[in-house]
This record gives structure tokens, sequence and C-alpha cells, in this order.
């Protein structure tokens, strides 16, 4: 346990800014975690559907919660159920094996709900198009509310996105 | 000939420098069968099939199966005259051939005589008698035309008795990750059978190739499974360059491996992270991603890009890296190296994690060698299998022929020791980094390729995950005439199945991350 404490203390608090040359991206998302609590004065919930990715985009959304973004520290959690949710965050492009159990999950998000398309894969369809396996964009199955392009968006792309989507909602 | 005297097939080397390929074609399909046999005696597996519609070239259809031999690879190539004909089930010899059956059956209209008939890939968003990958399969994309998409049942197979029930799961599952399902059946907590039904990820990548650009192709294989994007960038490289007698240059070579080792490296601490946080120790977690995510920060810096995509194309990289970068790798990997020391203390001397980790999820090395396991799966049941390192009768390609890379095994099989193989192929890889780093050649990143009408090539590259393994044919007109990728996870899916029965439900998540199989690169 000892060894352990050591470790943890000796790591510190990695969210805190940092004197070292690279902090640009460390202010942004300082400044992205202040704006997203400021709207919602609360927590946000998010239920992440991977509908087809070639799981790039999972990555950098589990990058999310690394000591760095510390999203779930400051009160914007990844939930287990669509039933828990505020949020879709929906990573493409839509397999048509996929189509039926995405629309499943979409519905049981209880409304008011926010839709973000992730990844190029998620907001066009990407390098996959459409095709006969593919429905393409997030949007040719559910409605959505906002785009996150990139490939894969980086982790503060996805939380400038996460920050629109609720900011618009409002 | 290199594996048995008495087999008619007549095998020619693949030229060019890449990992050693025998090509060879089958006569009929009991002499596939005879080889697959020969190749199993002598404790080869199976390392791919797929199907190819030959129709507009050669009037037939075409089965290729891929065999993992000692002295290297043997592909072996079987003629079907139309699509009546029927070639042998392999998976009574391989069962790692029953999915890969399945698909080219789905994808090609090519079947077996017997086996599974079961569909794999198709879910039944197109029909049955409809074959994706032929070239007259022409379908209008867009939303709204085409095939309407009438999801199937599936024929899983029951467990009865008394108190037997079934815990169904996905495709849809808790966390971040890919979809899939998994059927359990169940007494208590305890897990009797387990049974995947997966092609959720199924995105039609293959299809995509058939007509496109040699170029376009390396972006569309990059996405194959984006958390091995070089090792399959490397792969399609390796494969055309075969096809197209063109070499990379040594620094090129040497710029690829410096990729696929960083990697490797990403991989396993963000899965390091994960097995600990499934084991409810927190505290793993935040600290390996943290490292991933400085290793992702200088792979931004270096290369440009956090995964290194599109950095590893036909030809060489698309990317030089100057002195200062590879001095900063090199600071970097002794950073890195130092904390994850500390690190697999702490991991190795927690006894709560320990008790999860061990006897959890075994897979003994006979039931790998059976289900043709590759890589960090297999070298954690004591299987000494690493396409980049030598062994005897073997010779991997460069650059890892000059860079003495040392495999590294653990033989209880569970998930304490797919957790050590990881933390040694850390250090291994981290090794070789600086290694690389140090000895970086000076000359060109890059060579020009022009594509050969018909010709074809195999690519094979050790992944993170496992063994790569890419198939290229060019039309005649220069164009992709058909890609196949394959993932080693076709292979370690099934021993997942394994490898979960008789532990508990809760175990299910720790079996599976020590493993982190690819949904999307067994599905394409």
């Amino acid at each position: 346990m000892i060894p352990l404490l050591r470790h943890i203390f000796r790591t510190g608090i990695l969210t805190e800014p940092l004197p070292v040359a690279d902090d640009g991206p460390r202010r942004e998302i300082d400044r992205l975690h202040d704006e997203i609590l400021h709207i919602l004065g609360r927590a946000l919930t998010i239920r992440e559907v991977d509908a087809g990715s070639c799981n790039g985009c999972e990555l950098e959304i589990h990058a999310l919660n690394n000591p760095y973004y510390n999203l779930e520290g400051r009160g914007i959690k990844f939930v287990a159920s669509p039933r828990h949710a505020d949020m879709l965050l929906v990573t493409g492009p839509v397999t048509k094996n996929m189509e039926n159990a995405l629309r499943i999950a979409y519905d049981c998000t209880p409304d008011p709900k926010l839709v973000v398309a992730v990844g190029d894969c998620g907001c066009n369809g990407g390098v996959f198009g459409e095709s006969y396996a593919s429905c393409g964009a997030v949007e040719n199955v559910v409605g959505v509310d906002l785009r996150i392009p990139g490939c894969p968006p980086t982790p503060v792309a996805l939380m400038q996105g996460i920050l629109a989507a609720v900011r618009k909602s409002k | 000939m290199f594996l048995c005297d008495d087999t008619t097939i007549e095998f020619t080397p693949q030229p060019g420098a890449g990992a050693p390929v025998w090509r060879g074609r089958a006569p009929s399909g009991e002499e596939l069968k005879d080889f697959a046999a020969a190749a199993h005696l002598a404790g080869g597996r199976l390392a791919a099939i797929w199907g190819s519609d030959e129709r507009q070239r050669d009037g037939v259809f075409r089965l290729h199966c891929v065999f993992g031999l000692d002295r290297g690879h043997a592909w072996v190539s079987l003629d079907m005259p139309d699509d009546e004909a029927r070639y042998p089930d392999l998976s009574g010899i391989f069962p790692a051939a029953n999915r890969m059956q399945r698909a080219t059956r789905d994808m090609v209209g090519i079947a077996t005589e017997g086996g599974d008939q079961r569909p794999w890939l198709r879910h039944g968003a197109w029909p049955a008698d409809w074959y994706p990958l032929r070239h007259d399969a022409v379908h209008e994309a867009g939303m709204g035309v085409g095939f309407q998409n009438f999801p199937s049942d599936y024929d899983f197979v029951q467990v009865g008795g008394e108190g037997a029930h079934e815990i169904p799961v996905g495709p849809i599952h808790a966390g971040i990750i890919e979809p899939g399902h998994f059927r359990f059946s169940v007494i208590g907590e305890r897990v009797l059978r387990l049974e995947q039904r997966l092609g959720y990820q199924h995105k039609g990548v293959e299809k995509l190739f058939i007509g496109a650009e040699m170029a376009h192709g390396a972006r569309l294989v990059g996405r194959v499974s984006g958390d091995s994007t070089c090792a399959y960038a490397w792969a399609y490289a390796a494969a055309v360059e075969a096809a197209c007698r063109a070499e990379a240059p040594p620094r090129a070579l040497l710029l690829r491996s410096l990729m696929l080792e960083r990697e490797r490296v990403a991989n396993h601490l963000g899965d390091l992270g994960a097995l600990g946080n499934d084991a409810a120790f927190a505290f793993g977690l935040t600290q390996f991603l943290r490292l991933k995510e400085d290793w992702l920060r200088l792979n931004h810096q270096v290369f440009g890009h956090r995964f290194m995509m599109d950095r590893i194309v036909p030809g060489g990289v698309a990317v030089d890296v100057d002195a200062p970068a590879l001095a900063a790798i090199v600071e970097q990997c002794s950073a890195i190296g130092a904390s994850v020391k500390k690190l697999r203390t702490l991991y190795d001397e927690h006894s709560g994690l320990q008790d999860r980790f061990v006897t959890t999820g075994v897979i003994s090395a006979a039931l790998a060698r059976e289900l043709s396991l590759t890589g960090m799966a297999a070298r954690a049941t004591g299987i000494l299998l690493d396409g980049r390192a030598h062994r005897q009768g073997y010779t991997p390609p460069p650059p890892y022929a000059a860079l003495g890379v040392r495999p590294v095994t653990d033989e209880r099989g569970d998930v304490a020791a797919r957790v050590a193989v990881r933390f040694d192929e850390i250090f291994e890889s981290l090794r070789l980094l600086r290694e690389i780093a140090v000895g970086m050649v000076s000359g060109e990143t890059r060579v020009d390729v022009a594509p050969v009408a018909g010709a074809g090539g195999l690519g094979v590259v050790e992944g993170w995950r496992g063994e790569v393994l890419v198939g290229v044919r060019f039309d005649d007109d220069g164009k992709l005439a058909r890609v196949h990728p394959h993932d080693p996870s076709w292979q370690i899916w099934p021993a997942l199945e394994h490898a979960v029965m008789k532990d508990i439900v809760p175990d299910f998540p720790l079996i599976n991350k020590s493993f982190n199989l690819s949904y999307s690169g067994a599905d394409l």
C-alpha cells in the first residue's frame, strides 16, 4: 500500500496546469471543462455507441478519461445504458448489421437527448461511404445534433464537439 | 519440397525481401486437403482463407488458403470451375477454418462440401444468393435504395439441463468498445459455454478495394482495424512490393519498424491499464493512460498523427524523421521504461490484482496450436512464435533480421501470462526502438512503385496482436482486383470461447481484455 500511495503522490495531479512549455492544449482543456459545466451546471452522461467504426475513434474517446483530459473527473460520465444517457456519441459508418441496434439504442435514450456523430465516417461515411453493407453517416439512421470530423478526431476536438452540442441545445 | 515429399503441389518462392512466402496451386480439392493435413502434422497452422472471383480473367472462382509453417507461409490456391463446385471442409483439420469458410461463402459464394453452413458475415442485409465480391454483384449505393435489411435469426447451439440458462450480451456492450454478440450458457455464475456471433462491424471493406487505385488501397487498409493501422499498412505495402518487384529503401524499413513498435507499445500500455481497471484497480488505468497519452503526443509531434495513420505507403514511408525527433524518441523510451518498471512491481505485488489474474482464462499450448493462434495470445501459452524473430529455418524480413528480436513467452496461458508477456514486450520494444533510432541509416525514404498488371503478392507483418496478412492482386489495368486483409483475431476469437469455460461470468471482461481482439479487423 505504501509504494502505491507513494506512486500516486509522486505522479501528482496532471489535470492542473504544469510549468511546461507545452501548456497550450492544457489551458484549452481547462477552459472547455469550465464552459461545459458552466452551461450544464450539473453532470452530463454519455452513452458511446460504436455503430461500425474501425476502432480508431474509440481509442480517442478512451483517451478522454486519461488524467490529461479527465472528463469523468469533471462530471461528464460515460454510462453503460442508453437509458441513463443524455447524449449518444456515435461512431460510424453505421453498418447495415448495426442499423437496428443503433435505432433501438436511440429509442431507449430518454428525451430530451443529444446525438453527436463522431469521426469522418460518422459525419459522412468517410472512406467506407454508403454501400451494400454500410448506411454511411450516422444521420442517415438517427437524427444528429452535431458532427465532430477527424480521422480520428483528437480528444480536444471531441471535447469541443461535446461542448458545442450542449451549447446548441441551450 | 520444403514441407513434405509426397505433395503434388509445386511451390515457387515469392520474390522480394518480405516475409518468406511460397505460392502453389492445388490441382484438386483432395490435394488441398492432403496438404492441409500434412501441414497440421508438421506443426503448421492455418493463417487465412479467402476467395476471389476470377471469372473475367481465368473463368474460375479461386479459393486461397495460407498455411503458417516453420520456414514461412505456404499460399495455396484452388481453382473452382463454377459456384456449383465444392471444396473440402478443412475445419476438421484446422478448427480455425470454420468462420473463414463461412465468410468466404457469404462474400464470394463458394462453399465447402458439408460442414457448418450457417452464414457468418451476412446477417440479412443482403440476399442469400447475392455475393458482394463477385464482379457482377452491382448494388446501387445510397440510403433507401438497394436491399431491405432483414436481420436474421441465428442458430445458436443450445445448452440444456437443470439450472442452465442463457445470458445474451450485445451487440452493443456496456463499455466504449466495438459491437458483437456473446451468448453465454451458464449455471449460476459459472460459464458452461460461450458462443460468439460477430459480423456487426461488417462495412464492406473488401468490396471497396475492387477497382481502387493502389494509393487509395493504402488508405483503406489502414482503416481495417484502427489500433493496428501501421501493421496493416506495412503488410499491404509488402504485398504490393512483392507483386510489383519493388523494394523499400533501408531507411524506410527502419522507419516502418519504428512506427510498428510504437504501435505495439501504445496498445500494450492502454490494455495493461484497462486490465487493472477490470480488476477494480483504477490506479492502474490512470497511470497507464497517462503514459499512453505521452506516447501518442510524441507520435503526433514526430509523425504528424497520433496513431501514425497513412504514414506507411507502398514503396516506403510518407514521413521522414530528423535527428532531434529520434533523440526525443530515445529519451522517451527511457522515461516510459522507468515508469513501466515501477508499475510492474506494483502490479506484481498487488495481491487483489494477482488473485484475479492468476489461473483465470487459461489456454494451453496444445489448444493454442490446435486453434492456429499467433502473436501475444500464442506466446502467452509458451509457443515461441514471432514473425520478427529468428527460429530454426526461418529468417525474419528486414529490418528485423538484423535487429535480433528476443521473443517473449510465458507458459501459464492465463490472464497473468498475457499481462506478463505484454510487460516484457513493452521492454523489448523500447530496447528495439532505441536501437532503431540510434542505428538509423541515411538515404531515400520512398521509391516509386508502378502496379504490374495481373500481379499478386502476400504481405505478412507481426502486429501487436499477432500476425497480420494482406493478400493483393492487380487487374489488367493496374487497379486493385482483390485485396484480402486478415486479422489475427479470426483465430483468437474462438480461443476466447474456450478460455472462459469454467470461469465465472464476472471474469469475462477481464479475460476478454487480456486478448483485446479486433471486431472490425475480422468483420471487414
